[in-house]
């Protein structure tokens, strides 16, 4: 067993995990975040995906003593209190979701990826970041759209605060 | 139609829980005590076991149990059951082998389950699981359907003679046999349909809970059909009698048909709960989903179409082999039968049919629903010969349809299936239309300037939704009745609980069903809550699949809102002295037509409770309960178009646009429906493309992971161009007919008959993979 100290959602969290627990696994029952899902053993849907340091990270490629020392961020904690965040206000305003399972990985992962675009995003560019996480609901038109939408709502957002800045 | 009304289209309520990670899914349910399992299951395909040894295993750290199929016999648990009768042609009824939840002599199929491990945490069960010491005599196995005829083939279940389940026909041998004979033109095709593990992103899990000072069960399971699932433990696995047994299905991330049944993990959980006086919980991993879920579809058949002089068809001819898997899963003999053959006369006329079936049992995981059932199956055969007919008869693949399109209704198929309402030239135009179908010619050249092959394709597809008239499934062999329940409750400050029967698993019935009654009422949907997925809170219902929500759910809510509605307008009258026949609920008021007099609709359901001024002889309260059978199956319909663009070097296919044009009768939330269809284009695009499950001929499933299987991914697909048209529902008092199915079922033979038609050749296997073009791209060059 190991000492695991972590940073989630803005509160600083300890507790002890065997060595080869997996962070998803220590958010998910000894946090008892359970926003963040497994859907599959081998690293490839994408449904755990989570923030550590400001990166999207699959959590179950992570072991929870690795992250010992991070930030990390998970659905929970993306929203501004009550105001959704751009993301999640637009996968519901395009009905990007329907069972809801893959939705925490497919958010994270759209957040991180908008992040990185500061450029603006087009359809083959979210298509080809998409790829590590899937969904068997949607057949994905609307998570794109929800994407495109979100980072042009966001990119609006960050013009409207550098004017007012100015 | 209002804001929140029927037809708008409104953003779903249930949204807010899963974007903020507030679902709750069974594997986030923690019970007091709870302990984690794992199945020890089997490696071989075909075996006979020797020996279990449990010891080593049971002294492992955190241990509570490891429990054998042995055991479980011995406690009078069941063993599991098909619910679906089917008699073969001779008479005789179907040969079902027994399955029981835990093997106790042999094992019929890599995974099947032999005994389960408890422990404190699940790296401890599993860890522990590995010291189980089993010893098998390994046997030889059958995989493939059409082998498992042959003679000498190994016999699965002894109950079955050369794995032969049921040899069943439907249709008029005689008169198609000598339409055939006759013919100007017969096209003849063999057509496989792959075997495809549904893949609902959530992995199937159970936890059982044995309260012993109540002798009381509950099971938090992922089910589409927790009524259902209790009526079958209760009833034919002898885990519980039903009013000692509590099944929950809370969120459940997807299903597509794998969630209906009721698996082997289930009944062993609530049993092991009992067995070792804690909860037990069980999450499959997802090679374990891959190995253990029910798969789907798995055909081979050949087809005869004829053709008179003026290309009208007068005869279809099919002879399906279905594969079973292992085990008889519990709708797995209606699905290549009373879902597949009474389908096969799509969108035509054609005056004589007749389909043999035979289901076969083959060492390979149990085969059942998966999205669709039957229908893509059907499909699939028939769209496939006319396309392949309109090539050897030289006409175009769009006239050749048009020509024998069913015009007027209802008409009676020669295969049981009575269309009660359609119009298959709207859809064809408005696909072909949306498509740019004339612009093809020119893109194709366009294309082939660049070195690329592309090639258009179609697909007319009908399908039989709303499962559907209780007495007619019954006639057909059906175990249950298939109509559904409601209640509506109406508070006494005017907000409302519907409870239903029906199962929301990504289908959105938290907003659609609130829409109802938002359309009844006027009361915003924020104050109607939808209640389902509980047997103590829902009293009996037949849950979600076959597209029966809308059509069989919706309509027993309406048929209960009916039943509120008389009352409160009586009520109404009562207090404003009025008419009964005068009073109109409109935007949450209830009023006096003609009159200004209006009272508010919470003062009236107020009135209902206080019971200080009702008609006289009138109960208080405002609660009313309905079931609903429908008079007939409901039938959408639509014709898909894909275009693709194929690279000759990398046999890399690429679908360069996807249009749909269904009619699904009225819509009561067109973003819902659209969702709908884009999902399950995804899901025939996949199996068209990219998914197949393989086993090699030891019975290894070799397709187990998501690094194997192929799963339809974001740069996979393009999006799509869907639009719908509308001809009512005359069967149901909202004219709908249902939504769900539809893209898994129209797509594939639309993008195989584009993929035919850009290599120029007669068929290709599903998946067409990159490697199977490029060797079908090389085959035809050298």
């Amino acid at each position: 067993m190991s000492d695991v100290s972590l940073t989630v959602n803005g509160r600083r969290v300890s507790g002890s995990a065997e060595d080869r627990t997996l962070l998803v696994h220590f958010l998910r029952e000894q946090l008892g975040l359970t926003g963040t899902h497994v859907g599959c053993d081998t690293s490839q849907c994408g449904a755990c995906v989570v923030h550590v340091d400001g990166r999207a990270v699959k959590s179950c490629t992570m072991l929870a003593v690795q992250a010992s020392g991070s930030t990390i961020v998970t659905i929970e904690g993306l929203a501004n209190g009550a105001d959704l965040h751009p993301v999640q206000a637009a996968f519901k305003e395009h009905h990007g979701l329907q069972c809801g399972f893959c939705t925490p990985g497919m958010i994270m992962t759209a957040t991180d990826m908008i992040a990185r675009h500061p450029e603006g995003l087009d359809e083959t560019t979210v298509r080809a970041e998409l790829d590590g996480n899937i969904c068997r609901c949607t057949g994905y038109h609307n998570i794109v759209k929800a994407i495109l939408a979100a980072s042009q709502a966001m990119a609006k957002g960050a013009k409207g605060r550098a004017r007012q800045a100015a | 139609m209002g804001i929140e009304g029927v037809g708008a289209r409104v953003a779903r309520k249930e949204d807010k829980r899963f974007i903020t990670g507030g679902g709750r899914y069974v594997d986030d349910m923690v019970v007091p005590g709870m302990k984690h399992a794992v199945f020890v299951r089997s490696p071989y395909a075909h075996a006979q076991i020797k020996k279990i040894d449990v010891k080593k295993a049971q002294a492992m750290p955190g241990v509570v149990g490891v429990l054998t199929g042995k055991e479980l016999k011995a406690d009078g648990i069941g063993n599991l059951i098909c619910g679906w009768m089917i008699h073969s042609k001779d008479g005789t009824p179907m040969k079902m082998g027994a399955w029981s939840p835990l093997a106790v002599d042999k094992v019929r199929y890599v995974g099947d389950a032999v005994v389960i491990v408890i422990a404190d945490t699940k790296s401890q069960a599993r860890d522990a699981a590995e010291a189980v010491e089993i010893t098998y005599k390994e046997l030889k196995a059958v995989v493939e359907a059409t082998k498992a005829l042959e003679k000498g083939a190994p016999q699965v279940h002894a109950e079955a003679e050369n794995n032969l389940i049921f040899d069943w026909e439907l249709g008029d041998a005689k008169a198609t046999d000598a339409a055939i004979k006759s013919a100007a033109h017969v096209t003849r095709m063999k057509i496989v349909n792959n075997r495809l593990v549904p893949n609902a992103m959530e992995p199937r899990a159970a936890l059982g809970h044995y309260d012993k000072a109540e002798d009381h069960y509950t099971c938090w399971t992922t089910s589409q059909n927790p009524h259902v699932a209790r009526l079958v433990l209760s009833a034919f696995y002898n885990v519980a009698p039903e009013n000692k047994l509590r099944v929950i299905a809370p969120d459940v991330g997807g299903g597509f048909g794998s969630k209906i049944y009721i698996y082997p993990e289930e009944i062993v959980c609530l049993w092991a709960s009992k067995k070792t006086g804690v909860p037990v919980k069980w999450v499959a991993d997802r090679t374990e989903s891959f190995l253990a879920d029910a798969h789907g579809r798995d055909h081979v058949s050949t087809v005869e179409m004829a053709f008179d002089k003026d290309n009208r068809i007068t005869g279809l001819k099919v002879d399906t082999i279905a594969n079973l898997g292992a085990y008889m899963s519990l709708f797995s003999s209606c699905v290549p039968t009373y879902l597949y053959a009474t389908l096969l006369s799509g969108q035509y006329d054609i005056p004589a049919i007749h389909a043999n079936v035979r289901a076969v049992y083959t060492n390979t995981a149990p085969v059942d629903a998966y999205r669709g059932a039957g229908r893509p199956e059907a499909t699939y055969v028939l769209e496939r010969v006319m396309e392949t007919a309109a090539r050897e008869l030289g006409v175009s693949p769009a006239e050749l349809r048009r020509k024998n399109f069913i015009t007027s209704f209802p008409h009676q198929t020669p295969v049981i299936m009575n269309y009660d309402a359609g119009d298959y030239d709207a859809s064809l135009e408005a696909a072909m239309k949306a498509a740019d179908y004339a612009g093809f010619t020119k893109r194709r050249a366009d294309a082939a300037k660049q070195g690329k092959l592309r090639g258009i394709g179609m697909s007319c597809y009908i399908e039989a939704c709303g499962l559907a008239p209780s007495a007619a499934v019954g006639s057909l062999g059906a175990g249950v009745g298939l109509w559904e329940s409601a209640e509506v409750r109406v508070n006494a400050v005017g907000t409302i609980e519907v409870l239903t029967g029906s199962h929301s698993h990504g289908q959105g019935h938290e907003t659609t069903f609130a829409q109802l009654v938002n359309q009844r009422f006027g009361v915003p949907i924020d104050s109607v809550s939808i209640v389902h997925g509980d047997t103590d809170k829902v009293q009996m219902g037949m849950g979600t699949y076959g597209s029966r929500s809308g059509a069989v759910g919706m309509s027993a809510v309406a048929k209960a809102l009916d039943k509120v509605e008389a009352k409160a307008k009586k009520i109404a009258a009562h207090l404003m002295e009025a008419d009964e026949g005068d009073i109109v609920i409109e935007n949450g008021e209830v009023k006096v037509v003609g009159t200004d007099k209006s009272l508010p609709w919470l003062q009236v359901a107020l009135a209902a409770y206080t019971a200080h001024n009702l008609p006289a002889g009138m109960e208080p309260g405002l609660k009313e309960t309905a079931f609903y059978d429908p008079s007939n199956f409901t039938f959408p319909a639509g014709c898909y178009i894909c275009e693709v663009e194929i690279d000759p070097e990398t046999g890399l296919t690429e679908i360069v646009q996807f249009v749909a044009a269904d009619d699904f009768g009225n819509i009561i939330n067109p973003m819902i429906v659209e969702g709908q269809v884009h999902g399950g284009i995804a899901q025939g695009v996949g199996q068209a493309l990219l998914e197949g499950a393989h086993y090699d001929s030891s019975g290894q499933l070799l397709t187990a992971s998501y690094m194997d299987y192929t799963m339809p991914r974001a740069d996979d697909l393009p999006s799509f161009k869907v639009s719908t048209s509308n001809t009512p529902c005359p069967g149901n008092p909202l004219g709908v007919k249902g939504c769900g199915e539809a893209g898994a079922i129209g797509s594939p033979p639309a993008v195989i008959n584009a993929i035919t038609d850009a290599l120029g050749v007669v068929d290709i296997a599903m998946p067409a993979s990159p490697s199977t073009v490029w060797s079908a791209i090389r085959a035809k060059k050298y």
